[in-house]
């Protein structure tokens, strides 16, 4: 395949107050023509940097182009002029960004958004822009474009959204669409959605793709070829099937490790210890050494140049020298023994007969104006049971983190009833039910106070409820604590911005661990974190279950890591629970169209399994008012009708509510 | 980068276990506190770093420069009216205009035979105009810096109440703000002015009647961002009280644009002060502040520049460098603004 754009030895530096910090460190690659290159990375690897820099838009003066070249068409377009890569961008160079809310205009309609680019770049007339803007949209895939062109952003979803975006991004014909983790900010059905919408516009337009995201599951159901990227470098490039089935890279391993499996339900995730290095000061070697425990000798010393795989395969590993055959041959063996040793133990059965939270038709509304009420929990009923993980997921705006934070008592005024032990929880005593009932947040940047110290943070429950009254008895409490969540002493005088998102996760629940309670509401607690990071986190989180008896209720929506943690699962959509049961047979015998939908709509980072699956289109169910919420086999709870009920029951287990034509909206 | 062959021996094919995990220590970034970044990039900001250096120059000769020579600020000799300055040293200098002689080039020192100095002359009765300016200095900023405590004070309060309780207790509070602003504060000044005694209290009581609600309005935007951060939201689950989180969590995450803007009401105070002085509504004398010492000297600008020369100055100095000051604190306490 021809090559369109080829970048070499490629260097990108922000200059800071601390001093320069080298994102983007030597990155060496072509791209091909109708390819899908996906580059992935966790953040700070440099993956933005180096896409922004390829369409001339690394923020100046802060930022700058080092060293090396990007050739496109023969000509290197890091000396090209402002005015000259001003007309190369949007014409013949395109980007996607990640969130579709902001990359639209939001006082613009979508038909004057779309034919701006093609009114600035060709020389065309209105009437034929117009035209063009229609063809966009009907490519990619809005329907009834002639109607819905003079609508503003907000009156899309967000999938319709980015579907506009990428018209945008089309509308000159370009030759490279740049797509900076373009699914990111979207539902998994939705991401599922515009995915394929890339691959078709890939095979239809033959437009190459440079797509970054840090999913690997993504990376599995799109990419043609993949680059790794750590610490500001690729450590891997290969096509897709090459790098997820025979990596070289350990850094690649490693992540391809910390990934939860949907199929096996195995008690510990491999993690990557550590962080990634700060790049204002990057190391000498091979930067993912310090992460590695079967680093080399000079892993340390030297960088590792790229080493040749296959003739479409490269990694940057010194595992790969003549030299070193002995030491990984030696290595795999290591790898194996202790997998060997891994997976002896066992989990014993969870006694399931102390219900710890009882949840009675939990209506939380809240009314806007007059006249509209928004029903963010519309009567939801559940049993959390002591010592168990209670999943919940469902996508955004199901009303999943609105129902844990009414539980904990953030939205005071709610319908139903939430008992605590048998007990209603509005006649309980506040501070006895909040040392009971904990909660870890999402956002590890936002949900610790940025004057305080790590100590108070985390002293903070001890200090409100005054159960040390003694400083020094508090200091010590303080400690034991981050050395359960696996930080150390010293950190207990730093404050908050000094730590990664991990640690700051980990501060987090810490803080939540403090007053010693007995249910943990986890809202998203890894969704802000990159792939290495969560396994640590959700390790940790498995880990204090076992050793403090902790139950959780754990929110998301990511499906496989809920799998992975959750003993039952309960699926919610539009306020209302859909489906519980044991998280193994909600997987492998989902009931519910909805949950089926959801299922068929995860990535998974495993090309063949993607290539190979169907996949169900998302569909609007509506619940009659007879629907209850039904025990069709023991354990598996279905909001559905009696008839229906009685026919899972009856083990009818397919042939139920099978979406038909009729119901796709 | 192919790298010489031969440098790589065998042995640096091994592993290499904890050992080479415990050489590569980890450089760690440089951790500076919210406070230190701050100051650092405050002090880079050479305008800003100007602004703070004359205001403590200023605050400097407000305290000590009444007490710098044998004059008091109201001790009148009728013999030395009228004056223009003289400075040991600077009085060779002829273009400078220190050298003691009037706009018609005669020294009055010598025509009046006076003996010694006086820095900046001397005003219709006599009097010193270096102490009476620096006396000056000292009351307006003494007003100004109490006009900006007790608007912080009150803003803070009323913004973040406000605020913090939202629904009903937010509108009420801010349909009370909109109808203080609706009134001309020129008129509510002038008119709280005539009812109380002209002088420093109900000089500063007018400008603070007003001036607390622009402080409101930015403490208030501020805790409505942050009262549904998840810190906050953390602290509510572990059973904090609202005042724990108004003094531990809001306040504390607001202090940044509370210091701006109190920076700002300043030199608006010194000036608001310094105009009602002018237009006869301020201080009355003995009692010197800036503004009454331009309205004296405003009367013989012609004749006498020095009378109103100096105490203009003073008041474009202080203006300027709080503005500057208040400027550089802006960008540098945004942590936004830090590379």
């Amino acid at each position: 395949m021809e090559t369109i754009l080829s970048v070499n030895n490629l260097n990108v530096s922000f200059d800071t107050d601390a001093g320069e910090v080298q994102a983007v460190r030597g990155v060496e690659f072509d791209l091909r023509r109708g390819e899908i290159l996906a580059v992935v990375g966790e953040s700070g690897s440099g993956k933005s940097v180096m896409s922004k820099s390829l369409a001339g838009l690394v923020p100046k003066p802060a930022g700058r182009v080092k060293a090396g070249s990007i050739i496109y068409k023969g000509e290197d377009i890091t000396k090209f002029s402002k005015k000259r890569m001003r007309s190369l961008r949007g014409a013949e160079i395109s980007i996607i960004f990640q969130d579709p809310m902001t990359s639209l205009n939001p006082t613009m309609p979508v038909k004057k958004q779309i034919m701006e680019g093609i009114l600035t770049h060709q020389k065309v007339s209105r009437k034929e822009a117009e035209a063009k803007m229609l063809e966009l949209m009907e490519l990619v895939g809005i329907p009834d474009a002639h109607e819905r062109a003079g609508l503003y952003p907000h009156q899309f979803s967000g999938g319709m959204q980015q579907r506009v975006v990428i018209a945008m991004a089309l509308a000159c014909n370009p030759e490279i669409v740049i797509a900076d983790e373009p699914t990111t900010a979207l539902d998994v059905s939705v991401q599922a959605q515009i995915l394929d919408l890339i691959k078709d516009l890939r095979d239809r337009t033959g437009t190459s793709f440079l797509f970054i995201t840090h999913d690997l599951g993504v990376v599995a159901e799109v990419a043609d070829r993949v680059a790794v990227m750590y610490a500001g470098k690729i450590v891997e490039i290969g096509k897709t099937d090459e790098v997820f089935y025979n990596p070289q890279h350990p850094y690649t391993k490693g992540l391809l490790e910390a990934m939860p499996d949907l199929k096996l339900g195995s008690d510990e995730l491999k993690t990557i210890p550590g962080s990634p290095p700060n790049l204002l000061y990057p190391p000498k070697g091979d930067a993912f050494a310090e992460r590695n425990e079967h680093a080399l000798k000079i892993d340390f010393e030297q960088a590792p140049p790229m080493f040749k795989v296959s003739d479409t395969h490269f990694a940057a590993t010194w595992l790969l020298h003549d030299k070193a055959k002995k030491v990984a041959l030696r290595i795999e063996q290591m790898k194996i023994k202790e997998e060997l040793h891994a997976s002896a133990e066992e989990v014993p059965a969870l006694d399931r007969t102390e219900k710890l939270l009882e949840i009675r038709d939990l209506k939380q509304h809240f009314q806007i104006n007059k006249k509209h009420t928004v029903k963010a929990v519309d009567g939801i009923s559940l049993d959390v049971f002591k010592g168990e993980t209670f999943g919940l997921v469902g996508e955004s705006g199901c009303g999943k983190s609105t129902t844990g934070r009414t539980i904990i008592g953030l939205n005071p005024r709610y319908g139903g009833e939430v008992r605590y032990m048998g007990e209603d929880v509005r006649s309980m005593k506040q501070s006895e039910l909040k040392k009971k009932i904990q909660m870890v947040f999402q956002d590890p940047y936002s949900s610790l106070n940025p004057r305080w110290t790590v100590a108070d943070i985390i002293a903070e429950g001890m200090d409100i409820h005054r159960l040390y009254t003694d400083r020094r008895k508090r200091m010590e409490k303080v400690h034991q604590l981050l050395e359960t969540v696996g930080l150390a002493k010293e950190h207990a005088n730093r404050y908050p911005h000094e730590f990664s998102g991990g640690q700051r996760q980990r501060i987090g629940i810490a803080r939540a661990l403090a007053v010693e309670p007995d249910l943990i509401i986890a809202d998203e607690p890894i969704s802000a974190l990159d792939v290495s990071i969560q396994a640590q986190v959700v390790n940790l989180l498995k880990k204090l279950q076992k050793e403090k008896g902790l139950t959780y209720i754990f929110i998301a929506h990511d499906l496989s890591m809920v799998r992975y943690i959750s003993d039952r699962v309960g699926v919610m959509y539009k306020g209302r629970l859909v489906e519980v049961a044991d998280s193994d047979e909600l997987y492998e015998n989902p009931l519910h169209p909805y949950t089926r939908s959801l299922l068929s709509a995860i990535p998974v980072a495993d090309p063949h399994a993607t290539r190979s699956r169907e996949r169900m289109e998302k569909a609007e169910f509506v619940h009659s008012e007879e629907d209850r919420f039904r025990e069709v086999t023991p354990g598996h709870w279905l909001l559905c009708s009696e008839e229906e009920a009685s026919r899972h029951a009856a083990g009818n287990l397919a042939g139920d509510r099978v979406l038909t034509e009729g119901e796709l909206v | 980068m192919r790298m010489d062959e031969a440098e790589l021996h065998d042995g640096l094919f091994e592993l290499s276990g904890e050992e080479g995990r415990k050489k590569q220590v980890r450089a760690s970034v440089p951790t500076t506190s919210y406070w230190k970044d701050s100051w650092g990039r405050l002090r880079k900001n050479k305008g800003a770093f100007a602004g703070l250096i004359m205001i403590g120059l200023i605050l400097f000769l407000a305290v000590a420069g009444p007490y710098m020579n044998s004059h008091g600020f109201d001790d009148q000799n009728l013999e030395h009216a009228n004056l223009p300055p003289k400075v040991p040293g600077l009085e060779k200098i002829s273009w400078l205009g220190m050298s003691g002689a009037d706009i018609r080039g005669v020294d009055q020192y010598e025509a009046k035979g006076v003996e010694g100095y006086y820095w900046f002359g001397t005003d219709s009765l006599g009097r010193d105009i270096w102490t009476r300016i620096w006396e000056g200095t000292r009351i307006s900023l003494y007003i100004a810096f109490l006009a900006a405590a007790l608007d912080l004070v009150i803003g803070v309060a009323y913004g973040s109440i406000s605020a913090y309780y939202g629904g009903r207790v937010d509108n009420v509070m801010q349909r009370i703000i909109e109808v203080l602003i609706g009134i001309p504060s020129l008129i509510i000044v002038i008119l709280l002015i005539l009812v109380l005694q002209p002088g420093i209290v109900s000089i500063t009581l007018a400008m603070v009647i007003t001036g607390w609600v622009n402080m409101a309005r930015i403490v208030r935007g501020q805790v409505l961002k942050l009262k549904n951060q998840e810190f906050v939201l953390a602290s509510r689950t572990l059973g904090a009280g609202d005042g724990r989180l108004m003094g531990g969590h809001l306040i504390p995450n607001t202090l940044g644009p509370i210091i701006i803007t109190t920076m700002f009401t300043i030199p608006s105070a010194i000036f608001t002060e310094a105009f009602l002085s002018f237009i006869g509504l301020g201080l009355q004398p003995p009692i010197a502040s800036l503004g009454t010492l331009v309205n004296d000297g405003f009367k013989m600008m012609k004749i006498y520049p020095h009378l109103l020369m100096f105490s203009s100055i003073i008041i474009s100095l202080i203006m300027v460098s709080f503005n500057l000051l208040g400027d550089g604190l802006r960008d540098s306490l945004d942590p936004k603004m830090r590379k």
